[in-house]
């Protein structure tokens, strides 16, 4: 749940006025690494991210795990230090060191007061776990233990059982339907070869994104962004990105019994990616439908009218390919078809004669207007820095998107959603009820 | 760990990035400069307001001062379902029409309820607070209630008990935990009440326990963000002066009775890992200034678990690898009686009985050797740094606030618990691991992992495909 709650968070990191935001300062260090930057002095702190094309659509099917193992092990061995040493230099100096991973990207990142000896002691630590990971072989076997474990619990969950099961549907052959962790048979044969080879070929200088907000100047920020590059492995002819998604050729739909006390129900398909053309009209008819919570139709229909889910909502999460676009909620199981039935006749008017005059009118205000909450913090817009950077998206995106909001027509709403989104080729994973149980609510209609 | 205490109206990121942050010990999440202002009208309503100028939004919750812990049985689960039908309509604001008129002023809300408290909120651009205190001001007085609309909300709390509790395995452990290690403290009874309660409560129950807590003597406003605090003031004035104070009910003390004997729980669950739970009973704070012991236990806490380093994720997960992870929770700022909780789920190999044996292990070596300058060093270098971190979330420091000010504390109690923590010896911790960490106060809740249905997973049903 967590983690689908953060996807969105994913989805919806795009928005930013030009007014209050301070201006981005982007450069290229001397070993290729693009560089995204705001100053900022309120707090005496620096947030600073390190981004790979390094997710887990570079994994394999046969050594699924490989990328995020990759990414888990960068800080627990690098430089001389130890996993140990490492975690307890970050310590004393109050900073914190966090990991990043999806479909996309793999990357890492330091928050840390800027006060001389608390900088100077995290970033040599940050500069180590980047740029001289050890991979020690012992750490290795105790992580693929705990993955392992991690996984097989994984899918005794209804939760994890039905996402799995839909990112397999969905993309098929297609390396988005690769589990980020890798599979409890996959894990196992990883070998600490695989990821230095990883490393090599997909921590390259030339391909990383640092995105860096705090108390420091110009000048500070490019000592640290070269400081942190300088050692990465040189460029490399790995692929920077996944295929191109083909679409779905028919609608779908996978039951699985568990003995959970309620069903789990996604429906979906490949949605769109960053910088798509259909963004904006998708993003803000997808408010409408059933990203804007309680005025959203979905969470409407299911649950204010009918008391059938305590969460139904659906996303849109823009990758490099077409990320997902997902429908989802839980209901007691012997509430499914209903529910079912109810989430799927929603879409399908939706799609049919899009929103009314007076929704699109509420979603760009509450978008619009409420602009300013996207970035009240730093965290908040390093992310956003992140994003921009990664996927290429125009320094002006941020200023220009409270105008794109606004152009959106019902047309355009009514004109991508025909063309991107089709009910009747969908993706229908239930796990709970058994097959039979489901009657007609089961069948692809 | 995994606490189940905020029970809210919608899972949100936010909120959920909120109660991970709030699941920190106290000792990591004590360290915030504050300065705040407070004014209370003469309705018996407490106003308090934390100038933040980084950004142009701010922050406004309403806390109500009833929760699980006010709760009896019969009835548990009542103040979550009050939350979920303060959503449900005034006379002049319809059903539905609260949240609509947030999200098109550009906001952002939600509730969540807690052992000792229910709190709403709204985060909206700093001109738009007026709309929020409109709002809430007429939901306090008057709420509708209407028996069509709650046997629809209450059918959704169903759904929302067995999404977070019912189907989650390591749920019920803490569920059983908590019913196992108090007898006669409400702390017993879980934030969203048990199933049969929830079943059998009616909108009557709820309309009394709505007219029973809601009043402005009750209440506790927070506002943090870029405002000027006598402009709140007399906003908060010009909406809510006129709502009549209530005589509140009395609170009975309902003392937990000392514990005397290890007490053991086992739950069963479809579930491939085990899990364990160790519950010590420990002191928690009534005055901030005066008692040391559970500032002490604050900093063992982080000294197990505080970072990658602490001694649990080292020793347990690391170095022996008897643990696939491990966790303490500590809250020393509460209504009722506290529990220092390590939780655990062992590695492929070990049993339950080999992670708590080196659970104990573990605190008996600071029992016997103490703790190292350098480990308490530490612990204080995340204390200052935190203090910094904090800052750069203006809903955090709202929660903060308001917590401590709904549990009976000073509302700018963080300066000086910040300030207590910093002054904790090694001595003392080994002095509380001494005190607090034997049998009798002890209460072990174990997962035992049941096959899926008493068979691995189904292969999965094709059903038709249709073009």
């Amino acid at each position: 749940m967590f983690a689908r709650m953060l996807l969105l968070i994913v989805a919806l990191c795009a928005a930013l006025p030009a007014a209050a935001l301070p201006p981005i300062q982007t450069w290229q260090t001397a070993a290729g690494s693009h560089v995204y930057f705001v100053e900022t002095h309120d707090l005496p702190m620096l947030d600073v991210s390190v981004d790979f094309p390094a997710g887990s659509t570079f994994d394999t099917r046969a050594k699924s795990g490989v990328a995020g193992l990759t990414q888990q092990m960068l800080h627990l061995g690098a430089g001389g230090l130890s996993e140990d040493d490492i975690a307890r230099k970050i310590a004393d100096v109050g900073a914190e060191l966090d990991g990043h991973f999806d479909l996309d990207r793999g990357g890492v990142s330091l928050r840390t007061l800027t006060s001389g000896e608390e900088l100077a002691q995290a970033l040599d630590v940050f500069s180590r776990v980047l740029q001289s990971p050890e991979f020690p072989a012992a750490v290795l076997e105790r992580e693929k233990a705990r993955l392992v474990a991690e996984i097989k619990e994984a899918d005794t969950k209804p939760g994890s059982i039905a996402e799995r099961n839909f990112n397999q549907l969905v993309y098929g052959d297609h390396p988005y339907a690769l589990r980020a962790s890798g599979e409890a048979d996959t894990v196992p044969a990883v070998t600490r070869d695989d990821l230095i080879a990883f490393y090599r070929a997909h921590y390259a200088a030339d391909r990383a994104v640092i995105a860096l907000i705090g108390d420091l100047d110009r000048k500070q920020a490019e000592q640290i962004a070269d400081r942190l590059t300088a050692q990465l492995p040189r460029s490399s002819d790995a692929p920077t990105q996944a295929p191109p998604v083909p679409p779905l050729a028919h609608a779908e739909t996978r039951v699985i019994p568990h003995p959970a006390t309620q069903a789990h129900v996604l429906i979906g398909a490949p949605g769109m990616k960053r910088g798509d053309p259909d963004y904006f009209s998708l993003y803000v008819g997808n408010y409408v439908l059933g990203g804007g919570g309680f005025v959203s139709r979905i969470l409407t229909e299911v649950r204010e009218k009918r008391g059938l889910a305590y969460s139904a909502y659906s996303y849109f999460m823009p990758m490099q390919q077409d990320g997902p676009f997902m429908i989802g909620l839980e209901t007691r199981k012997d509430q499914t078809a209903e529910a079912l039935a109810v989430a799927r006749a929603t879409l399908e008017k939706f799609v049919a004669t899009g929103p009314t005059a007076q929704e699109l009118k509420e979603a760009k205000q509450n978008i619009v207007d409420g602009f300013p909450l996207r970035f009240d913090s730093n965290r908040k817009i390093l992310e956003y820095l992140d994003v921009i950077g990664f996927y290429h998206l125009p320094l002006t995106y941020i200023e220009d998107f409270p105008g794109n909001v606004g152009k959106v027509t019902l047309a355009d709403i009514d004109d991508a959603f025909k063309r991107r989104v089709h009910p009747d080729r969908m993706v229908t994973v239930v796990v709970g009820p058994e097959p039979a149980a489901l009657g007609a609510g089961g069948s692809a209609r | 760990m995994p606490s189940l205490c905020h029970i809210c109206r919608l899972l949100s990121p936010l909120l959920l990035l909120a109660a991970a942050l709030l699941q920190l010990p106290a000792a990591a999440a004590a360290g915030m400069s504050m300065t705040i202002e407070q004014h209370q009208l003469a309705n018996g309503l407490r106003v308090i307001v934390k100038e933040d100028h980084r950004a142009p939004v701010v922050v406004s919750m309403v806390w109500y001062r009833v929760g699980s812990i006010d709760e009896e049985n019969g009835t548990t689960g009542i103040s979550h379902a009050l939350e979920h039908m303060m959503f449900k309509g005034t006379r002049q604001v319809p059903a539905g029409e609260f949240s609509r008129l947030v999200a098109a002023a550009g906001g952002r809300e939600n509730a969540f309820t807690d052992r000792d408290y229910t709190s709403f909120h709204q985060q909206l651009q700093k001109s738009r607070l007026p709309l929020a205190f409109r709002l809430e001001a007429d939901r306090m007085q008057n709420l509708t209630l209407s028996p069509q609309e709650y046997a629809k909300e209450i059918r959704v709390v169903m759904e929302e008990r067995r999404m977070r509790t019912d189907d989650q395995p390591e749920a019920r452990v803490q569920e059983s935990l908590m019913a196992t290690a108090f007898t006669s403290s409400p702390y017993r009874v879980p934030v969203i009440g048990w199933m049969n309660d929830i079943q059998n409560m009616t909108v009557g129950d709820v309309r009394d326990w709505y007219r029973r807590w809601y009043a402005p003597n009750n209440a506790i406003i927070v506002v943090v963000g870029d405002v000027k605090a006598p402009e709140v003031f007399a906003l908060a004035e010009k909406y809510f002066g006129a709502i009549k104070p209530k005589l509140l009910p009395e609170r009975k003390p309902q003392e937990e009775p000392s514990q005397e004997g290890i007490r053991r729980v086992v739950v069963k669950a479809p579930a491939e890992l085990p899990y364990l739970m160790m519950a010590w009973r420990t002191p928690w704070l009534h005055d901030l200034d005066k008692e040391w012991e559970p500032y002490a236990l604050d900093v063992l806490s982080e000294i197990l678990d505080g970072n990658e380093a602490a001694r649990l994720n080292s020793t347990l997960v690391r170095n022996e690898r008897i643990a696939t992870s491990i966790g303490v929770s500590y809250d020393d700022t509460l209504r009722g009686p506290a529990l220092f909780i390590v939780s655990g789920t062992p590695a492929s190999g070990k049993t339950v009985a080999d992670l708590e044996q080196g659970i104990r292990r573990e605190i008996a070596r600071i029992a016997a050797d103490g703790i190292s300058d350098e480990e308490l060093k530490r612990v204080k270098a995340q204390l200052v740094a935190s203090q910094v971190y904090q800052r750069d979330s203006m809903f955090f420091q709202a929660l903060q606030i308001g917590s401590l000010a709904s549990d009976g504390y000073p509302a700018d109690g963080v300066d000086l618990i910040l300030q207590k923590l910093r002054q904790v010896t090694a001595a003392q911790v080994q002095q509380v691991a001494n005190k607090y960490f034997n049998d009798d106060g002890l209460t072990v809740a174990t997962l035992d992992p049941q096959p899926l249905n008493g068979r691995r997973l189904a292969p999965p049903m094709e059903m038709d495909h249709v073009r």
